[in-house]
């Protein structure tokens, strides 16, 4: 395939200018501490100034209080800003990680989230005191209904394996009120780690499906693992391999014919959005990552929020309480009739819940739309130039992901590991893609771009991948040459286990 | 409507052009007609900037609790936030990574989460902390979980100390394992624990515990003795599981030095604004022998191939991505940037900052529980001490006093369920001055009358 198109202008999303560099060690802060020096100040209250003896009994009292740290403001500023100077982001560049849909977070939706009035509300306040949150909780999962094609849904688990098994304890609840209790759930084997152990923790057993040669699930292959005892499939749609599921329709009758449930794992819902709907596929019930889909900022690991959106009939099953709205225009939670009970401590990752609200609101139907047209284009025209270079064990028009492999790839990179191209990748200015996932790819790269990269940095990001392709192993076993430590030791930190500056310090 | 994706028209059919397509829809050629979406998202149109902001802005005017002078607490307290943490947790470098799968460019998070690892062992008192949980709630649900693990059997003690909202959670997260979950009554404030005479077949549940969990403070502020769980559990061959609580840890001795095995709490008190509920922090601690059970990511400290400090997350293969359907925990994205926003409160209070603020706390609490009790329609729902909150009995329905408490300015408390009767739930932080617990205790008394 010739590739006509080079774009001219500089990538926007390449790094290699940041001063991402180590000099010496960062001291921990524990080093920094002086016995005396402190930051805090709290304000004057004018409430009696009862001893600690007076308040505590003895025998409960700490003589001494746990030891913190003891630094100035200003040292304790300086400090997070270097350990921010050695951290890697979306906003700094592209982070092809695939799975995790590193799309750019707009800055809009910060301050969405940090409005006083949203930030100070107590979770239990009284409704009349709440309207605006509530308005704020129902209009989103609304919209969310809207994008997934569902009924009714739940905001409250804070991340995507929270909403696995707040699903899948629903679908256990449904067959306990049709009087049935199968105990299997079946799983492809590409599927995302979290799926089997979510699946374990709500009492059910995981049956692995194999994908066929394509990668996806056949109907045939399917219906060898179809009986009385299957109580749901979980499949995520476009699949872990970047593929859509072209037999989704056939497989959603089988299963609802086995009297089995769809549990659809909405990692990949960037990719179909305003195209198709979970919904109309035949699933049950979906989650939703919002911190990949919705923009909400993956905050180095969290916060997430993981709504699960359900079909009318498992509506009553919902954890509560849920937000409603009454025909006056106000705002009431509502307890569904046979809630499996609540999942979160309070309503969700409510702040999480704002930003894509924001967000929703900023892209409407026609924003949306383009998200996922820009995804899926730009990881196609990834993948084309990639072509020739790695290997495509399925290679078939992609999604908004792609899975390449460095095993029996055509040219010099058949030589390579993909954990040298990822850290190849990071010395040539880009965060590598995941890597050795999804398990049925030996050597596995994969690469989502996301709609907010350019073709510039893509074009850029792909020249990179080629250029370390033509690295030797050698050379890739030195980098990432640039970065504040290059090859930590894994082994060493499992064999001598050093979680605190405590165990440190005492040997 | 902002465009987020910088595509030009002419990029995208350059782009189509060489992948020998004419039309975006054609990328979706392997999504059948049959499930095509005819006439698109039934959603308005998107909006500029501009108009998003003005509707989050109604949206968040609309709500008027923050008006009320806050009392309410039971797992979500209105603490004083300062400046630095909102600086430093809104960094893009925190707010915009992910969880640190390479870790040659994401020392500054990892980092930042040995430190704070190390600050929640020493609260707890255990040596191993991880990176975070959702928040206190899930927190417990994973201890329990490990404990089960760990022993292998499926019953467990929990004081009515406990939450009722975790209590909730935890009945929910573990419904499709079949756990037996044993409520232990509180008396007085106070969870009674099964008298060590009791014969196994004569205590609710009539099998030996997995683990025993109390909480101390308990929802009624109370402090629970977590010794006299340690031996409820040594009896029984159980782990002791005690919730926490962050900011009493400047006052009340650590779980860990009175026996916990596991030590969970919620981490919201430090830097993180009430928030409506979330995004919180599970805080979960546990002891050497347990680490290989810990859920979640854990940071560790190592070197790289040149002898530099580096920090990985490590004893992976606990993980669900590796495990799969044997790990015990699903949990893959955490609360990091909650985390990173603890550590920075914590890093500010500093030691003596965080016995100052237990302090106030615990003065304050006091000083409005013995306001309180002298107004007629008021008794203390419990006599043990307290820390921060304590639970009233009040002449009236307690959704009712709530109410009238809010049209005189005050949030007076939560109303909690316990057993037969519901008591109002009332926190004390900081932030409260004398004045303010004066006029709560003149409006109580008007709303009583």
């Amino acid at each position: 395939m010739s590739h006509a198109y080079v774009p001219r202008a500089a990538p926007g999303g390449r790094a290699s200018s940041a001063p991402l560099m180590g000099g010496g060690d960062e001291p921990a802060i524990f080093e920094m501490s002086v016995p005396g020096r402190r930051c805090a100040s709290l304000r004057a209250t004018g409430v009696p100034e009862w001893t600690a003896e007076e308040l505590v009994p003895a025998e409960e009292l700490r003589p001494e209080p746990p030891t913190m740290v003891e630094v100035s403001e200003r040292d304790l500023v300086a400090h997070m800003t270097r350990l921010a100077h050695r951290q890697y982001s979306v906003d700094m560049g592209a982070y092809p990680l695939g799975s995790c849909t590193m799309k750019y977070n707009p800055k809009l939706c910060d301050e969405a989230a940090a409005l006083p009035g949203l930030r100070s509300a107590h979770p239990a306040a009284p409704v009349a005191y709440v309207q605006g949150w509530l308005e704020l909780l129902w209009s989103l999962g609304e919209a969310l209904c809207k994008v997934t094609g569902m009924d009714a849904i739940t905001l409250q688990p804070p991340a995507g394996a929270a909403g696995e098994l707040t699903g899948l304890l629903m679908m256990r609840a449904w067959h306990a009120s049709e009087g049935r209790s199968p105990s299997k759930v079946l799983i492809p084997d590409s599927a995302h780690g979290t799926n089997p152990a979510s699946v374990s923790l709500a009492g059910y057993r995981v049956v692995s499906v194999p994908s066929d040669g394509r990668g996806l699930v056949s109907p045939s292959v399917l219906s060898g693992y179809l009986d009385d005892d299957v109580a749901g499939i979980m499949l995520t749609n476009p699949n872990t391999l970047g593929l859509f599921e072209e037999h989704i329709a056939e497989v959603a009758r089988a299963v609802h014919e086995a009297r089995g449930l769809l549990y659809y794992d909405g990692a990949n819902l960037n990719a179909i959005m305003g195209v198709t709907r979970p919904g109309d596929m035949g699933f049950d019930i979906v989650h939703m990552n919002l911190h990949k889909t919705f923009a909400v900022p993956h905050g180095g690991g969290g916060p997430g929020a993981g709504p699960v959106a359900v079909s009318r009939r498992l509506a009553d099953f919902l954890p509560g309480p849920v937000p409603e709205r009454w025909p006056d225009g106000s705002f009431a939670w509502h307890h569904p009739p046979r809630s499996i009970g609540r999942t979160h401590g309070w309503h969700g990752n409510a702040l999480a819940l704002a930003r894509a609200w924001a967000y929703l609101l900023a892209n409407g139907a026609d924003g949306l739309r383009r998200v996922s047209e820009a995804a899926v284009l730009n990881a196609n025209w990834l993948l084309s130039r990639l072509k020739g270079t790695y290997a495509v064990p399925y290679d078939r028009p992609a999604m908004h992901e792609v899975v390449v492999s460095t095993r029996d790839a055509p040219g010099p990179a058949a030589g390579l590991r993909a954990l040298e191209v990822a850290k190849g990748l990071l010395e040539r200015g880009f965060h590598s893609p995941t890597v050795y996932f999804p398990l049925v790819v030996a050597e596995a790269l994969m690469i989502e771009p996301t709609e907010t990269e350019s073709p510039e940095t893509v074009n850029a990001l792909a020249e990179a991948l080629i250029e370390v392709a033509n690295t030797s192993a050698a050379e890739l076993a030195q980098a990432p040459r640039t970065a504040p430590v290059t090859r930590a030791d894994e082994a060493l930190a499992a064999r001598a286990l050093v979680p605190t500056w405590d165990a440190l310090s005492r040997g | 409507m902002p465009d987020y994706v910088p595509h030009t028209d002419d990029d995208i059919g350059r782009m189509l052009a060489d992948l020998g397509l004419n039309d975006v829809d054609e990328l979706f050629a392997a999504v059948p007609g049959a499930l095509r979406l005819a006439g698109g998202l039934d959603l308005p149109v998107g909006l500029s900037e501009y108009e998003v902001a003005d509707e989050m802005s109604r949206l968040a005017a609309a709500n008027r609790a923050g008006d009320l002078v806050c009392f309410a607490g039971t797992g979500a307290y209105d603490h004083d936030v300062p400046a630095v943490v909102r600086a430093i947790a809104g960094r893009p470098e925190f707010v915009t990574s992910y969880t640190p799968y390479q870790p040659e460019v994401a020392q500054g998070v990892l980092q930042a989460l040995f430190e704070y690892q190390t600050l929640v062992s020493r609260l707890a008192g255990l040596p191993v902390a991880n990176a975070s949980v959702y928040d206190g709630a899930t927190a417990l649900v994973e201890a329990v979980n490990l404990a089960v693990a760990a022993t292998g059997r499926s019953t467990v003690w929990v004081s009515r100390g406990v939450n009722p909202r975790w209590w909730e959670v935890l009945r929910a997260l573990t419904a499709g394992r079949g756990l037996d979950l044993v409520e232990v009554p509180i008396v007085d404030g106070v969870t009674a624990w099964p008298s060590a005479d009791a014969p196994v077949a004569s205590v609710p549940g009539q099998a030996l515990p997995a683990a025993v969990v109390c909480a101390s403070p308990n929802v009624l502020g109370c402090i629970d003795p977590l010794r006299a769980a340690r031996a409820v559990a040594d009896e029984r061959g159980a782990l002791m599981v005690a919730v926490f609580d962050p900011i009493a840890s400047g006052l009340l001795r650590t779980p860990g030095e009175q026996g916990a095995d596991v030590a969970v709490s919620e981490g919201q008190p430090l830097g993180t604004p009430l928030s409506f509920g979330g995004p919180y922090l599970g805080m979960f601690a546990v002891s050497h022998e347990h680490v290989r059970r810990l859920p979640g990511r854990l940071v560790g400290r190592t070197r790289d191939v040149h002898g530099r400090t580096a920090y990985v997350t490590t004893l992976r293969a606990r993980e669900q991505d590796i495990r799969r359907e044997r790990a015990s925990s699903n949990i893959c994205t955490n609360q990091t940037l909650v985390a990173i926003a603890a550590m920075v409160q914590m890093a500010w209070l500093g030691t003596g900052g965080l016995r100052e603020l237990a302090l106030r706390c615990a003065r304050g609490a006091r000083y409005l529980r013995e306001a309180l009790v002298r107004v007629p329609g008021v008794t203390a729902a419990a006599g043990a001490p307290v820390v921060r909150e304590f639970g009233l009995r009040v002449a009236l329905p307690v959704a009712t006093v709530v109410d009238r408490m809010a049209e005189e300015g005050f949030l007076a408390g939560v109303p909690v369920e316990l057993g037969q009767e519901e008591v109002l739930v009332v926190a004390v932080t900081e932030r409260r001055t004398r004045s303010e617990m004066d006029a709560y205790a003149t409006a109580m008394e008007k709303v009583l009358s």
